[in-house]
């Protein structure tokens, strides 16, 4: 067969997923698009760019605010909404958590990570949505590798691994019933080198913490954790400037920076092409919890 | 740089997703992380040695049950290929899993156990290969480091599964003898099996040729969705966005649109935002018409020459995915690629054996994971293709439509 018809897999994979966001675009009322300010969310605000443009995103962006965030992150958030002219809508744990009277955690690293949940939770309510967009790949973590495409919760938000829909071909069924929602993952083929390949031919812009900067941080467990307001620093704690960088970007609070001198998307594609180690592995203090950590909080309604 | 996606079927104790671990294992697809969380999960196993199961085993319950529930999607590369492992489940209450890993495969492992050679099981999976098309079979015959590596019991599980295939002509299948545990030609050629001469199982996986499918007759677009800025300088645009199933589109082709059946001329085509010359599947694009036609999600843009079947009255052989049984008179919700239909089961003609692959006559329902030829008549008519001509188009889902779950699977014939 003619190679001038073949696809490269970074366009088999980019297609796949303006694939899905049409149909996410095409079978929901009311979706919305997760956006965290991680690379991941920037990928998929790409491309949405790319399955709706000239038009409008046929939805808003989201941002489930813990305000534990960098700052750098949400500087970042809010020059891209108002550049690709998309509206954003941020909700803040904070808010939620004196609504419910709920309990915050204590201790060195108290993490706002399980509450976010609540605060997606109420969010999915207040704007009654439908379908929520989100930006999780299959090969981050090994509950993830198990959900399909379109991810159908409950009244409650809840992932029922048991009782998944099946789904075939490229026909997705984003039927449901009165108070369900479905979170619709289009990027989940990607692996986080796929991700990083496609920024670098994409040309796309990133939070500067992706790249190396020198950084105060707490040495923890084999771990860098950037001091912050957030985290309770104690005497006998160890604290160094270190030329660092993020591999993900969660909370200030439970992510962990790596020792890296990547200047570039070349650099840092050289530097994770020789890791030994998974992103969710290096940098989250949340997953190490069990075994089941992220299924358990995929349960209760986290993505 | 292309991707092979292909699944692995197979019982947990046809040793299925130990050799998945082998694979990512050999070929330094694991990570540091990912083999502590395992060594620390396979102390509290009875023999302690490292367990390359634990890898692919995701949930809970699977870990603890130590048997594969729903597909895991595991992902890695070589210089040569990137692949992506459908990781399906072998238990008989687990089948719409295992055809949910399947609809998406070029190609399917098929592991026998060498002890116990070919079993029910794997006569279920060799029918949804074959139903399903799936273009490239392996039959990997595991565990004959616990038959001494005896060529003999290899050729005579090889003899077995080509008589069986006599019955349902499945084009390529490729045979390899291995031991995923001890890594016999996973990755590198065995020592002990000098009597094989072919590759290896990766070297096979990296060098197949899974582009042969593709069909640049018939032209295909599914409407997924219309974009119109309805802005003062792009106020006319109305762009008609899908993702190309089959086929090359062309500016100034003629095409035709169903249901609707008008013809008109194609006046744009974009690709990721650019305007091109031709846009081909599977390509995610955006046409735009010489004329302003009334054009909704679900319909289909098709070439001339090549035209799909339009009709109401539809042959499908069907997977049943659901507890409720498939009745004479049940309706149903169909789903063929962006449209949606209801439609209503006329007559069952007959259930297929999966164990002896024979026709059962006089049924009047089909039952979770039966397989089942049925008669539909839908409201209105679709456009569609046989699925043995043109895969993307000739699949449906049938969707209950008081729960909205994903009841079953069909293919039109």
């Amino acid at each position: 067969m003619d190679t001038k018809y073949k696809l490269d897999y970074l366009d088999q994979l980019e297609s796949e997923s303006i694939h899905i966001f049409r149909e996410v675009a095409g079978q929901f009322e009311r979706p919305a698009l997760l956006f965290s300010g991680g690379k991941d969310s920037i990928t998929l605000v790409h491309l949405a760019l790319k399955a709706f443009k000239p038009g409008k995103f046929p939805f808003p962006l989201i941002h489930i605010d813990t305000g534990h965030n960098f700052p750098e992150v949400i500087k970042y958030r809010d020059a891209l909404a108002e550049q690709i002219g998309e509206k954003l809508i941020v909700r803040k744990v904070e808010d939620t958590i004196k609504r419910q009277g709920l309990k915050e955690q204590n201790g060195k690293f108290a993490s706002r990570n399980a509450l976010q949940t609540y605060t997606l939770l109420e969010t999915i309510e207040e704007f009654e949505l439908d379908c929520c967009i989100g930006g999780a790949r299959r090969d981050e973590e090994k509950a993830r590798a198990k959900e399909r495409i379109f991810s159908v919760r409950d009244d409650f938000g809840q992932w029922d691994p048991k009782l998944q829909r099946p789904e075939l071909w490229n026909l997705y069924n984003g039927k449901i019933n009165k108070g369900e929602n479905v979170r619709a993952f289009p990027i989940s083929n990607w692996t986080e080198l796929d991700i990083w390949n496609y920024i670098k031919r994409e040309k796309i812009e990133l939070p500067s913490i992706y790249f190396t900067h020198n950084r105060e941080v707490i040495h923890i467990q084999n771990q860098l954790l950037a001091t912050n307001e957030f985290v309770k620093i104690e005497a006998d704690d160890k604290i160094t400037f270190e030329n660092v960088r993020y591999r993900t970007v969660g909370d200030m609070t439970c992510t962990a920076a790596v020792a890296s001198e990547a200047h570039s998307i070349d650099d840092i594609i050289n530097e994770i092409s020789a890791s030994k180690t998974s992103e969710r592995g290096e940098t989250r203090i949340d997953d190490r919890i069990s075994e089941a950590a992220m299924e358990d909080r995929k349960k209760l309604g986290y993505f | 740089m292309d991707i092979l996606r292909f699944i692995t079927a197979g019982n947990v104790d046809d040793g299925k997703s130990t050799l998945i671990g082998r694979l990512l294992y050999d070929s330094k697809s694991i990570l540091i992380d990912q083999i502590e969380a395992i060594e620390k999960a396979s102390k509290f196993k009875d023999n302690g040695v490292l367990d390359l199961a634990l890898i692919t085993d995701g949930l809970r319950a699977e870990r603890e049950q130590g048997i594969t529930i729903d597909v895991a999607y595991k992902y890695f590369s070589t210089p040569k290929r990137k692949f992506i492992i459908a990781d399906a489940p072998g238990h008989i209450q687990y089948t719409r899993n295992m055809i949910t890993g399947a609809s998406n495969s070029q190609l399917i492992i098929l592991l026998v156990d060498a002890r116990t050679g070919i079993t029910e099981q794997t006569k279920r999976h060799t029918f949804i290969a074959s139903l399903l098309k799936i273009p490239k079979i392996v039959v990997a015959v595991n565990k004959l480091d616990l038959v001494n590596f005896d060529e003999s019991i290899y050729k005579s599980i090889e003899n077995e599964f080509k008589e069986l295939n006599k019955k349902l002509n499945l084009n390529e299948v490729t045979f390899i003898p291995i031991s995923a545990l001890n890594g016999d030609n996973i990755v590198d050629a065995s020592e002990n099996m000098s009597w094989y001469k072919g590759p290896t199982l990766l070297d096979f996986l990296e060098t197949v040729n899974i582009q042969e499918n593709e069909n640049l007759e018939a032209s295909r677009l599914p409407i997924q969705y219309i974009i119109r800025p309805q802005t003062t300088e792009l106020h006319d645009y109305r762009g008609y966005a899908g993702k190309i199933t089959s086929g090359i589109f062309k500016k100034g082709d003629k095409i035709k649109i169903y249901p609707s059946e008008i013809e008109a001329t194609i006046s744009s085509i974009e690709v990721n935002l650019k305007e091109v010359d031709e846009a081909f599947a599977p390509q995610s694009a955006v046409i735009q018409l010489n004329k302003d036609i009334d054009i909704s999600r679900g319909d289909l843009i098709v070439n001339l020459d090549k035209q799909p079947k339009f009709t109401n009255e539809l042959e499908v052989q069907v997977c049943w995915m659901h507890q409720k049984a498939l009745q004479i008179g049940s309706k149903y919700l169909i789903q063929n690629q962006t449209n949606r239909v209801k439609a209503v089961v006329k007559s069952i003609e007959y259930l297929v054996d999966i164990n002896t692959f024979e026709k059962q006559f006089e049924t009047s329902e089909v039952q979770l994971n039966q397989i089942a030829k049925i008669k539909l008549k839908t409201a209105t008519p679709i456009a569609y293709d046989i699925f043995s001509e043109l895969q993307a188009q000739g699949g449906i889902i049938f969707i209950d439509e008081t729960s909205n779950v994903t009841v079953g699977a069909g293919i039109l014939d």
